[in-house]
């Protein structure tokens, strides 16, 4: 053993002593995680989130969070001489005079942006898959809380610089407090220390800003990989995968490696953004003054299904008892971010509810194999991207030459219908997937032999799927696939009304065979039945899973 | 009756108006009329245009302005809009107008600058109007131009000057390839949705100002890369989903193809 091997093994040993965490840190590196791509999606998120931690931290030590008037005297020339609040004129140094400080203020809002998107991604992957079952309901829960708090966050960074844009985006937040009945008004003063703008707010948010909700994103994300480390993370269908066991590769060295690379591949994306495309120029807006306010004024991209709902609702006011009752803006702005986050977080129980499903499930779903859970999934997206739509109609109305108006009228129809349509559609997407795989399974791959039959019929031979394939298509090995059963509709399933159904007890999969149920999230339409027809009349194939070339 | 006033005094108030306007104008005719407008002297420089400017209303724009520049089904009446209105309205290739379309469109100029020159002095001529101010138009005050712009323009024209939508189709236009003339003739002349800001409301040297600053910031280089069109946070978003996250979705995929 070499001089420094000793010494290392010494302080090993020291440490373990007194702490005793070898057998931890042995158990933790030799964690087995599954493989696939949709698994990194979160760490797109996490990566981000670390990118603003340290690129904020720079922005921190140049930026000045007073809304204290002073005369800018920088070197942006057309602002020089103009009175403006210290946090805009900071954010001007950061942007022309602080080294880096321009590079650093687009890193970190490029990353915002990334980590609200990556957020989202990840949602949709745990949604699509039903990773949210049961034992996971609560990460389900911190990550909604998650995805909340970056939200906040995102928009509390986005009125620090009390330049016109974010001076605008801080009105209509004024507005929306004042807009809750009894306590509007009295929640907006206290929240910018009197009449709006007021003198602090930027400071207030700041500590927001850097303080509380980092803090609180920092604190979820702690508890979300706590819980993934010791509920394990789930995985798809496939060859030795079951509702018991981790199919992948150790944490040490594989996913050490990929994950060590792959936060600098976020980081290089983020830097090629942050140096080749510009995001809010600050000094083009100037500084806030109430009484401006620029065309195309929106907030950044996760904040945008608000301005598209309030800007899609009809302008209703009631005026009763010498109050007035702002629908217009508590319906889109409150109520209804109100009741899609809280759907959103009741969501494993309501399905746990509606399919009445209560078992462990450490496998996922494929998106098809569950065709109400995922066009509801569908039908969600296409209303949120519709309100995203909305809020930017005057953008699209400017590029595209078409009417505001016409935007408007076509989105508050379309938003009721199109929904329901996309729902319809995704599911009909879904079965016919199910139904190709039905194919493959029962049929198998299409050889391109043409047999003439004595009968004179003729019939394409099929190649029977390599084995890791109908794994993966059916969830069971073929030998646990229940027998067809006498009575049975002869061709091929998804067509009769039948259905064989697998229900896991204690000594294994049972195999019950119920009708077609009609409820909720029922209608998978694959069945584990033997094949209908001789399977691989040519010599099987190397595990391909494609026709060997003649 | 105390109070009623006399005859005389009843009188006198009129009296002394019309004595007043009388004088005024004698002297006007005397000392403050310009000469080429007072007489109609061909050879003066003015005239030349005058009327060079004429035959070139009578072949590009009498036929829906009419020919005493009165209007007509086609087209509003030219008389007393003004050197700055023919200047915007010609220059930026919005007259000869494209027929069927809410708002004029910015095209390609018909007429050389020597031709809208000689347009715009031949309907200055007929009921004056706003003319542009003497002397380079884009030399007024940077910061003043800035602070004026964001508080009479960006509304429409967006921050950026990069445009905007009004309501039913109407727009204000990017004011991109605007050049100086164009954006002193349509701040003179308040063209379609646009307020006219006159000399009372922007003095010329504000005007010049907003010239100066309007030129900045759409010509300028400005730091910080692609400009993604200066539409605010809208194309942003878009950058950051058609290319951040569509970027790394295909990292994870090829991360994850290599197992």
């Amino acid at each position: 053993m070499t001089v420094l091997g000793k010494g290392a093994a010494g302080t090993g040993k020291w440490v373990d002593d007194r702490l005793g965490s070898s057998n931890f840190i042995r158990r933790s590196l030799n964690k087995v995680f599954p493989d696939h791509w949709s698994f990194m999606l979160g760490e797109i998120a996490l990566y981000s989130f670390i990118i603003l931690l340290l690129t904020g931290t720079y922005l921190t030590l140049f930026f000045d969070a007073s809304m204290h008037e002073v005369v800018y005297n920088g070197s942006y020339i057309p602002l020089k001489g103009v009175t403006m609040s210290q946090a805009y004129a900071s954010t001007l140094n950061i942007s022309f005079d602080v080294r880096g400080g321009l590079l650093m203020r687009q890193i970190h809002h490029w990353a915002a942006l990334l980590f609200l998107a990556s957020i989202t991604v990840h949602l949709m992957r745990v949604f699509f898959t039903g990773a949210f079952r049961k034992p996971r309901e609560l990460n389900w829960v911190i990550g909604t809380l998650l995805l909340i708090t970056g939200i906040l966050e995102g928009f509390a960074g986005y009125s620090l610089p009390d330049d016109l844009l974010s001076g605008t985006g801080l009105r209509i937040a004024a507005s929306i407090t004042e807009s809750i009945p009894v306590i509007g008004t009295w929640a907006s003063i206290l929240l910018f220390g009197g009449e709006f703008p007021g003198t602090s707010i930027v400071g207030r948010l700041y500590a927001i800003h850097i303080l509380l909700i980092p803090g609180l994103i920092l604190a979820l994300i702690t508890f979300h990989l706590m819980m993934i480390w010791y509920q394990k993370h789930t995985d798809f269908p496939g060859p030795r995968r079951t509702e018991h066991n981790v199919v992948g590769s150790r944490m040490y060295p594989v996913y050490a490696a990929k994950a060590g690379g792959f936060f600098f591949l976020v980081f290089a994306v983020l830097a090629l953004l942050g140096g080749l495309a510009q995001i809010n120029p600050i000094w083009l807006y100037g500084p806030y003054d109430p009484s401006q306010v620029s065309a195309g004024s929106q907030p950044d991209w996760y904040m945008g299904f608000l301005d598209g709902s309030t800007r899609l609702m009809p302008n209703w006011e009631i005026h009763a008892f010498s109050h007035t009752i702002p629908i217009n803006v508590i319906l889109p702005t409150v109520v209804l971010p109100g009741i899609l986050f809280n759907l959103l977080g009741a969501w494993p129980w309501i399905e746990a509810r509606l399919t009445k499903d209560h078992d462990y499930h450490n496998l996922l779903d494929r998106p098809r194999d569950k065709p109400r859970r995922t066009a509801i999934g569908a039908m969600g997206i296409s209303f949120y991207v519709m309100l995203l739509i909305a809020g930017g109609n005057d953008i699209i109305a400017s590029i595209f030459s078409i009417s505001v108006q016409t935007i408007t009228h076509t989105l508050r129809v379309a938003i009721f219908v199109v929904p329901p349509l996309v729902y319809w559609a995704t599911k009909r997407f879904c079965l016919g997937l199910q139904r190709a795989d039905d194919e493959l399974v029962h049929h198998g791959i299409e050889s391109g032999t043409i047999r003439r039959l004595p009968s004179g019929e003729f019939v394409e031979e099929t190649v029977g799927l390599p084995v890791p394939y109908q794994i993966t298509l059916t969830g069971v090995e073929p030998s646990e696939r229940p027998a067809l059963h006498a009575g049975e509709p002869p061709e091929g399933p998804g067509y009769g009304d039948k259905q064989v159904v697998e229900v896991h007890g204690n000594g294994g999969p049972v195999v019950h065979e119920v009708r077609r149920p009609r409820g909720f999230f029922r209608d998978k339409t694959i069945s584990r039945k033997e094949p209908l027809r001789p399977e691989a009349t040519m010599p099987p194939l190397e595990g391909t899973g494609k026709p060997r070339a003649k | 009756m105390d109070s009623a006033p006399s005859r005389m005094q009843r009188l006198s108030g009129p009296t002394v108006i019309v004595l007043a306007l009388a004088v005024i104008g004698m002297l006007y005719t005397a000392f403050g009329a310009p000469a080429g407008h007072a007489k109609d002297d061909p050879t003066t420089e003015q005239s030349m245009a005058v009327k060079a400017g004429r035959e070139l209303y009578l072949q590009g724009c009498s036929t829906c302005h009419g020919l005493g520049l009165q209007g007509g089904a086609g087209g509003p009446s030219l008389i007393g809009v003004g050197e700055s209105s023919v200047i915007f309205q010609v220059e930026s290739g919005r007259m000869p107008l494209k027929a069927g379309t809410v708002e004029a469109p910015r095209k390609k100029a018909k007429y050389t600058t020597a031709e809208i020159d000689q347009l715009a002095a031949f309907v200055g001529a007929h009921g004056g109007g706003p003319k542009l101010p003497p002397g380079k138009l884009n030399d007024g005050n940077l910061q003043q131009g800035g602070e004026l712009f964001r508080t009479n323009c960006a509304s429409c024209h967006n921050f950026a000057g990069a445009g905007g939508a009004l309501s039913y189709g109407q727009y204000a236009p990017p004011l991109t390839e605007a050049s100086a003339r164009v954006i002193m003739g349509a701040m003179q002349s308040g063209p379609e949705n646009m307020p006219r800001f006159s000399d009372n409301q922007l003095t010329p040297d504000e005007k010049k100002a907003v010239v100066r600053y309007v030129q900045f910031i759409t010509k300028a280089p400005q730091p910080g890369g692609a400009a993604l069109g200066r539409f605010g946070p809208v194309p942003e978003g878009l950058v950051m989903w058609l290319v951040g996250i569509t970027a790394l979705v295909g990292v994870t995929l090829w991360i994850g193809a290599r197992a």
